[in-house]
């Protein structure tokens, strides 16, 4: 190895291995510095295994990746070894060789390529490795006999490339290289040089003896070469268009598949008649253009879905249990081996193995079926399965795949109902009045020309029909609004898709839950009103609130101090409270009506927000809780109404905090307490009915119903919240305040989407006229529209960034997520 | 004049070559990654004991 940046790094104490500035004590090891031991292990593996090139490919930048956990065991991944995890895993499976396909979205520059490529050097049981970098993709072969996959996973890990193992991996179906795109553009761009050969005659007017001898015959191999064409580079437009026509719809591809169907007869007619050359050179250059504008527009759009699907994370967390201790930890970080407590209602992150406690299994989110199924330690839960009842502890054996929590999210069962939204997107009304429109002007110019010249005729039907494709319709609309979940994205603020933005700009009420939502639950003061409570009453209460998700009882749960005791029979009443029976004791803690005495229940009106404890049948007495409305609260709602939202309140607590919020609100604002879950969706339900289109904002596992039931339903996370997909968008608590700033932009991101649309109007009417007079031939219309597409798709990513730039948008949230 | 009818065949042929390479060529992934193949031309091959594919 060579030693030669050896001196560069004793000037600046920066970490060897991944760049990083060192902390105050740096480890030394080979007179290097390292900034955590992480590091320095991987240094010595790769120094031990002559592999140091690594740290000297490139100059300006240290290729190492942080190592997150330092101890990974082989028998972490022993599961990889069964036979039946195998064959799902491997690409190839024989007794010499076997093949896999990892993910490392931790590759990042050429050195990661070297060192990834060079795994045989640190395992001799690898046979060879080779890196797809744009897809951050190797793909592995390795002798059976020598290592295992669980040792090249191990491997990985340590050395920092932690491959994703996710159920898209597992799910048993290989996902299928699609080439029908390039092979498509292939075999148009083929045919349509070849015919455009045989057309030289016509073009030319020196070639005429050619024509004279060859014409027919030159037809006749233009129309061979161009049936590849027709049948198969054409295709995806002729099946669009006839998926569409059985549903008694027009879309996009409609029009093009006339104009191409025209196209071909017509030319067919022409050579078989010996009465001209035909089309088929405009008909091949126009299949040809059109596949350029898909592929660029999938490639843009799959560069925009991938940020979504593995960059970004949702501000979610989970708690998790070290050592005996609960800590809430981002969902991105949980790893395998992680031991994590799943309570009522929550989600589990990823795929894990049942440690302890009676699990109540609801695979809803995944399949639909909403019965709970039983589960005895030691069985694997897949992520996305919600558990009902008591806590439950498991140990995760896979990565959290986000983009498997995200295609959850957008999971049918969770899509919101049309008809009750009734205003629609942009596109679909305009769209389909626009392809009317535009088949009704092609036939007129085809009237019109058809008694003049039948040559013309064809050429303006068929330039009508190709350059008026509304692409901004079906383009901008995606492109825009993909470009807006982004930068929610990096400010914490997650929407579940574009058509969620679209609702945002368009609702005129915001709803708000006020515990956990306006207040902030992490700062509530606690005091306890009653006689004083022994350890072991502590003890009981305490073990009953571990199971709840609900904020006052996550608040109280982290105020009090006593150990934790099993539950039996634990329930949890929505809008009223939670029991259990802790060593044979009942424990009921909740609202003066499930859990105070009746005295109480009477004198609760005026009272602060009040948890009852009810111990063995007897009242104890009650916690109460002082809220804190979260800073910048004021600014917020003073903004939301300077934007002509509608407010209000739906609070499941007593009316004593009326006084505050009016302050807060103002007089205008419809405030209600003493709402049970159901009350709130019956609210919502009554304002969707006045028209209104509401926005909720609440908590996601307390409120679900209220957010589904809503137009938009936004829940509002913070260190101690799980993932519900019944809601439409996840903010996170931090970014709470900023919340009208993201329905403005949103408002303003609609509006760059009417203007591409006003844009493309432009471009159409200029196109159409000209069209319509005969002056385009379809050929030049097919090399336009796709520019034209190209533009619109410019305009609209562009004027995007720069509505956000303009509103400060453009930087990223530092990460506030409290742990 | 008839020569051109060979020489269309003859072109045709060739092209029709041509084609069927670039399918093979799209088929057999050459077209899934144009970046990594760049950089792994400029690694140094530092140990040629070692069996590289």
């Amino acid at each position: 190895m060579r030693e030669t940046t050896q001196t560069l790094v004793q000037e600046k104490e920066h970490c060897y291995h991944c760049g990083d500035e060192c902390s105050a004590t740096p480890i030394y090891a080979e007179e290097k510095a390292f900034c955590c031991t992480g590091c320095k292990s991987v240094y010595e593996l790769l120094y031990a295994n002559n592999l140091c090139t690594y740290y000297n490919l490139d100059d300006t930048e240290k290729p190492g990746v942080t190592v997150k956990e330092e101890d990974v065991n082989v028998s972490h991944f022993a599961y990889l070894d069964e036979p039946a995890i195998q064959i799902q895993l491997l690409n190839f499976q024989s007794s010499t060789l076997h093949k896999v396909l990892f993910r490392i979205p931790g590759m990042h520059c050429s050195s990661c390529i070297w060192l990834l490529e060079n795994l045989t050097k640190l395992d001799n049981g690898v046979l060879e490795s080779r890196v797809n970098f744009p897809r951050k993709e190797v793909s592995i072969a390795y002798h059976p006999e020598k290592t295992k996959l669980s040792a090249v996973v191990t491997l990985l890990h340590k050395i920092g490339y932690a491959p994703t193992l996710n159920l898209d991996n597992l799910s048993g179906k290989k996902k299928t290289t699609n080439y029908s795109i390039p092979l498509k553009l292939g075999v148009a761009g083929f045919c349509f040089g070849n015919i455009m050969l045989f057309s030289f005659p016509e073009y030319f007017a020196f070639a005429d003896e050619v024509k004279q001898q060859f014409g027919a015959f030159f037809g006749y191999i233009s129309i061979l070469i161009s049936l590849p064409v027709l049948l198969y580079s054409a295709r995806g437009f002729f099946e669009s268009a006839g998926h569409s026509l059985r549903q008694r719809h027009i879309n996009l591809d409609t029009p093009i598949s006339l104009g191409l169907l025209c196209l071909f007869g017509v030319s067919l007619y022409d050579i078989f008649t010996a009465s001209g050359p035909g089309f088929l050179d405009s008909f091949t250059g126009l299949v040809f253009f059109m596949l350029i504008g898909k592929y660029v527009q999938q490639t843009t759009y799959d560069a925009l879905t991938f940020d979504r699907d593995y960059k970004a994370y949702f501000p979610i967390s989970v708690t998790v249990l070290e050592k005996g201790q609960e800590r809430t930890m981002a969902v991105k970080e949980l790893a395998p081996t992680k031991r994590i407590r799943i309570r009522n209602q929550e989600l589990v992150p990823a795929d894990a193995i049942l440690l302890r406690g009676n699990a109540f299994i609801d695979y809803a989110f995944v399949s639909g079926e909403s019965v709970p199924v039983p589960k005895v330690a030691g069985e694997i839960i897949y992520a996305g399965g919600r558990q009902v009842g008591e806590s439950i502890e498991l140990e995760v054996i896979k990565d959290v795949s986000q983009s498997y929590l995200t295609q959850l999210w957008n999971n049918d069962v969770f899509q919101k109902n049309k008809s009750y939204f009734g205003v629609g997107t942009y596109a679909d009304k305009v769209g389909s009045y626009f392809i009317s429109i535009t088949l009704l002007i092609a036939l007129g110019a085809l009237i019109y020309w058809v008694p003049r010249d039948t040559d013309m005729a064809i050429k303006a039907f068929t330039s009508v029909l190709v350059i008026a494709c509304p692409c901004a319709l079906s383009l901008s609309t995606p492109f825009t609004l993909s470009n807006t979940l982004r930068i929610f994205g990096q400010h914490k603020f997650y929407l579940k898709n574009g058509d969620v933005a679209e609702t945002l700009a368009k609702a005129d009420t915001v709803v708000f839950d006020k515990t956990g939502t306006l207040t902030e639950s992490s700062e509530t003061d606690i005091t306890f009103h009653g006689e004083e409570l022994s350890a072991r009453d502590c003890s009981l209460v305490r073990s009953v609130l571990q199971h709840s998700t609900h904020p006052l009882s996550q608040s109280l749960y982290g105020f009090l101090q006593a150990p934790v005791l099993p539950v039996i029979n634990y329930r949890e009443i929505s809008g009223q409270g939670t029991e259990g029976l802790v060593e044979g004791v009942p424990v009921q803690i909740g609202s003066a009506a499930f859990a105070g005495t009746a005295h109480m229940q009477s004198a609760s009106t005026t009272l602060a927000t009040r948890v009852y404890i009810r111990i063995n049948g007897a009242s104890v007495g009650y916690f109460s809780f002082h809220n804190h409305y979260r800073a910048g609260l004021k600014t917020l709602l003073t903004e939301l109404q300077a934007q002509g939202k509608k407010l209000a309140v739906l609070s499941g607590d007593n009316a004593s905090e009326k006084e505050n919020l009016r302050a807060y609100f103002g007089e205008t604002a419809d405030l209600c307490f003493n709402q049970s879950p159901a009350d709130k969706l019956a609210y919502i339900g009554r304002l969707k009915e006045k028209g209104q289109k509401v926005i909720m904002v609440g908590d996601g596992l307390n409120d679900a119903g209220a957010l589904k039931m809503s137009d938009a339903g936004i829940s509002v996370t913070n260190s101690v919240n799980g993932f519900s997909p019944g809601c439409d968008a996840i903010l996170d608590a931090g970014s709470f305040t900023q919340m009208a700033k993201f329905l403005r932009f949103s408002r303003r991101s609609l509006n760059v989407i009417l203007l591409s649309f006003g844009i493309s109007f432009v471009y159409n009417i200029i196109g159409l006229s000209l069209a319509v007079t005969g002056q385009f031939s379809p050929v030049v219309s097919a090399i336009l529209m796709p520019i034209s597409s190209l533009s619109v798709i410019i305009f609209s990513v562009l004027g995007v960034r720069l509505v956000a730039w303009r509103m400060g948008l453009h930087q990223k949230t530092s990460n506030v997520t409290k742990s | 004049m008839t020569i051109i009818f060979l020489l269309i065949g003859i072109s045709l042929t060739v092209a029709l070559l041509f084609l069927g390479s670039f399918i093979w060529a799209v088929r057999s992934g050459q077209y899934e990654d144009d970046y990594t193949p760049s950089v792994r031309i400029l690694f140094e091959d530092e140990s040629p004991d070692k069996d590289f594919k």
